[in-house]
């Protein structure tokens, strides 16, 4: 166990947030505000999913919130035309996985740093958008709300969506030769390419995917909402990644897993209802966020410290 | 005669259980080009970083100028004007050349004014006190090797060294700038500096040295003056062994031809115009010194560096191998030289450092059972005697043999017609060397055909059935097997003796 003990201990944390609003705010278990919370960070965990696999093979795509706005601002027009949802899905997809290929492409092939070229993507589509849209909201067809199901039925089919995902991402990446292409590239670019993996392949499909898995994300969140607002992915970098950072995941590539990241994620969102329970100001929610982040990257810190003597 | 500039007692050095240096005694005069010459491995890098601090000797002493030396640390060093100008500069690529020296040779405070005018005349001077054409505005990034080694020597005259080392500074000089460098070495000794020159070229040392000093594993083996040796006798000194090891004897007839290489060579690395075959069950010694082309040439084996010309043949199929995916799906296995950074990956578990090779084989979404991958690994585990916690412990904890055992393992696991083994015993104890020729050996018996590249000599005469020897890039002969030692050593010098 003393493998997982990083992924164990921010299990352990998330218990103890559990346990303590048990205690003292038992409204928080209340079935249907606890599944609308879980809903709501269905999407993320989708691109959180994708996130970890760009971190562990010591890559980066801060350009995945801007992503995530331009999908979902173009499916919401495309479901707002009278497109099927059968069609807007894979369309929205399918948007992301291209914008994955544009900056896989230069990251992969021209070997140019992933923190560079995912900084001017996301600038570029932010902007783009801006300019395109003019700030303005996307009104969508009734039928596009939970898919035309009843609020619960869409609500479980986006959750469990979510932790089907999950489920498939992790168990491929321990158990499908492609996961584990991801963590030797992590590992060793070189190592792996001697061991006749192709770095620059593996690289550039992980881009292809974590823009797919943007798509999808994209798509469960509009199907949460009567209306497209176009800052949607505002910062959802930055949720996205501090949640597979919490979770374990090595910002120095080839070391982590998705289940860390998943356990990294629900205590992250755990924080902002717990301090409304428990009647403190929301204000604090960041704060809360930062001092978990500095924990886990202190943690690490020693942690690695520790195996180098 | 007044005291030596540098004298050197019993210097001692490990390695961990290496013992790289047993007790030398080194003399450098003032006013003398003293010469270091021995295998790879003799332990002259080793002397060299003892003299310039980096690292500290486990025993004996050090004097310099008369003096008993307690610590000698890199600064230390420099302050009693030693000097080193290394194979690969140690240049600053964005600063210019005056700026380079100047951060070499002023230790000013952060807030001094900079004087430009006065750095840009002392680097003009310097650079032309060794003939050299280099402009002082240069950026250093834009220089060649060679002129940067010239800039490393301008460094080292204006610190005003009495004692300067120069690890085989012709190595990448062309013939004019080896004419240059030779008069800066007179000029240096005239004017009474010490210069300790290591060098694999006889020819050069006979030109330049006034005395040599061989090294022959960890111990001084002799110095003599120039005047009173001559090539055979320095040949004698530096291999002076018996094979005293026993090798496993070849057991079998080799079979047929597996790799055939016709004329082949690459620009960018420096090899051309090599033409040998290898037979299954045969092993082919790739011998020679360090910077030969040996790792070269298993580079373009395995497709890191595309041959530019000449034919390379496996199993009478001709391959154009252009990356190292080819070279595996044609049954081409490398175990490459770097072991600790390359060979296995130390963080992750032996299971799947094993099984890292044969993935690439499999569909990309195929189900691994964690329990067949077990079972291959415990198989290989097994099989080579690895020792270790288990298949689940990670590479690093594995001592060096073991994990040579490793990689050598995901490498069966891939089922080659060809293996490649880069210096599989370097830094590997005794005990496990041992082991791995035997696996070796073995392994040629079922039938795989093996190139070895060794440079250890007795290793690579004892191992192989015929022993290619390399030298500047090219196949200079091909000798059998146990053949003697003088012999290989003369080839791999590229002399006639």
């Amino acid at each position: 166990m003393k493998r997982y003990f990083r992924e164990l201990s921010v299990l352990g944390a998330l218990l103890v947030v559990l346990i303590g609003l048990a205690l003292f705010a038992p409204a928080f278990f209340a079935p249907q505000p606890l599944l609308s919370l879980v809903t709501r960070e269905a999407p993320t965990l989708v691109v959180a999913c994708g996130m970890a696999c760009i971190i562990i093979t010591r890559q980066i795509d801060i350009s995945v919130g801007s992503m995530f706005s331009v999908c979902s601002v173009c499916a919401g027009l495309l479901a707002a035309r009278g497109w099927p949802l059968a069609l807007v899905l894979p369309a929205s997809v399918g948007l992301g996985a291209l914008f994955g290929v544009f900056n896989g492409f230069l990251v992969a092939v021209l070997r140019l740093p992933s923190i560079v070229v995912t900084l001017a993507t996301m600038v570029t589509l932010r902007q783009g958008l801006n300019l395109v849209r003019q700030g303005e909201f996307v009104n969508l067809p009734d039928r596009v709300q939970w898919f035309g199901l009843s609020q619960t039925e869409g609500q479980l089919v986006l959750v469990s969506t979510a932790l089907g995902l999950l489920v498939t991402l992790a168990l491929a990446m321990r158990h499908v030769a492609a996961g584990r292409y991801i963590y030797a590239v992590g590992t060793d670019a070189e190592a792996a390419r001697l061991a006749g993996i192709r770095p620059q392949l593996v690289t550039m499909l992980v881009f292809v995917l974590i823009g797919a898995l943007t798509g999808l994300g994209a798509m469960m969140n509009l199907a949460q909402s009567p209306q497209v607002q176009p800052l949607t992915g505002n910062g959802l970098e930055l949720k996205v990644i501090a949640a597979v950072v919490v979770g374990g995941v090595a910002i120095s590539g080839g070391r982590g897993n998705l289940w860390g990241a998943f356990a990294g994620l629900l205590l992250l969102a755990c924080v902002s209802p717990a301090l409304t329970h428990l009647h403190v100001e929301a204000y604090w929610e960041k704060a809360v966020h930062g001092a978990i982040i500095l924990l886990a990257v202190i943690a690490d810190g020693l942690r690695s410290r520790q195996s180098n003597r | 005669m007044s005291s030596p500039l540098l004298a050197l007692r019993q210097v001692v050095k490990n390695y961990g259980g290496v013992r790289a240096l047993r007790g030398v005694d080194f003399d450098l005069r003032a006013g003398e080009v003293h010469a270091l010459l021995g295998e790879n491995g003799a332990g002259k890098s080793t002397l060299i970083k003892i003299v310039t601090g980096a690292h500290a000797p486990d025993g004996g002493t050090i004097t310099i100028a008369g003096q008993l030396i307690a610590e000698l640390t890199p600064a230390i060093s420099r302050s009693l004007g030693i000097a080193c100008i290394y194979q690969q500069p140690a240049l600053f690529p964005d600063l210019t050349v005056a700026e380079n020296l100047a951060l070499r040779l002023d230790a000013t405070t952060v807030h001094a004014r900079v004087d430009w005018t006065a750095r840009r005349a002392r680097a003009t001077a310097l650079l032309a006190r060794i003939g050299a054409a280099i402009s002082p505005d240069a950026e250093v990034r834009s220089l060649s090797m060679p002129e940067q080694q010239l800039v490393e020597i301008a460094c080292a005259l204006g610190s005003g060294a009495r004692i300067v080392i120069m690890d085989e500074p012709t190595a990448s000089l062309t013939q004019k700038e080896q004419h240059l460098l030779y008069a800066v070495v007179h000029d240096l000794r005239k004017n009474g500096v010490g210069v300790i020159y290591i060098s694999h070229r006889l020819e050069e040392i006979f030109a330049l040295a006034d005395r040599v000093t061989v090294l022959r594993d960890g111990q001084s083996v002799g110095t003599h003056a120039l005047a009173d040796i001559n090539e055979a006798g320095l040949i004698r000194l530096m291999v002076g062994r018996e094979v005293a090891q026993v090798y496993p004897a070849a057991q079998s007839a080799p079979g047929a031809t597996v790799l055939s290489l016709q004329g082949v060579g690459c620009n960018a690395s420096g090899v051309h115009d090599v033409s040998f075959e290898v037979r299954a069950g045969e092993i082919f010694g790739l011998g020679g010194l360090v910077g030969a082309g040996r790792t070269e040439l298993a580079r373009i084996l395995f497709g890191l560096t595309p041959a530019d010309y000449g034919q390379i043949k496996l199993a009478g199929e001709t391959l154009e191998l252009s990356s190292p995916q080819e070279a595996v799906s044609h049954g081409i296995a490398y175990v490459p030289e770097d072991r600790r950074r390359h060979g296995v990956v130390l963080e992750l578990p032996l299971e799947q450092n094993i099984t890292m090779a044969i993935h690439r084989r499999l569909f990309p979404t195929t189900w691994l059972s964690f329990n067949a991958e077990r079972a291959l690994a415990l198989d290989y585990i097994r099989d080579l005697a690895v020792k270790c916690a288990g298949p689940d412990a990670p590479g690093g904890s594995l001592s060096g043999g073991n994990q040579q055992k490793v990689a050598l393992a995901r490498w069966l696991a891939t089922r080659p017609k060809l293996l490649i083994l880069d210096e599989p015993t370097q830094g590997v104890d005794i005990g496990a060397k041992t082991e791995i020729h035997k696996i070796i050996r073995r392994l040629a018996h079922e039938g795989l055909a093996v190139i070895l590249i060794s440079s250890d000599l007795p290793e690579v005469i004892g191992m192989s059935d015929r022993i290619g020897v390399m030298a500047h890039g090219t196949l200079r002969a091909i000798l059998p097997g146990g053949s003697d030692p003088h012999t290989v050593m003369a080839a791999a010098l590229g002399t006639a003796a």
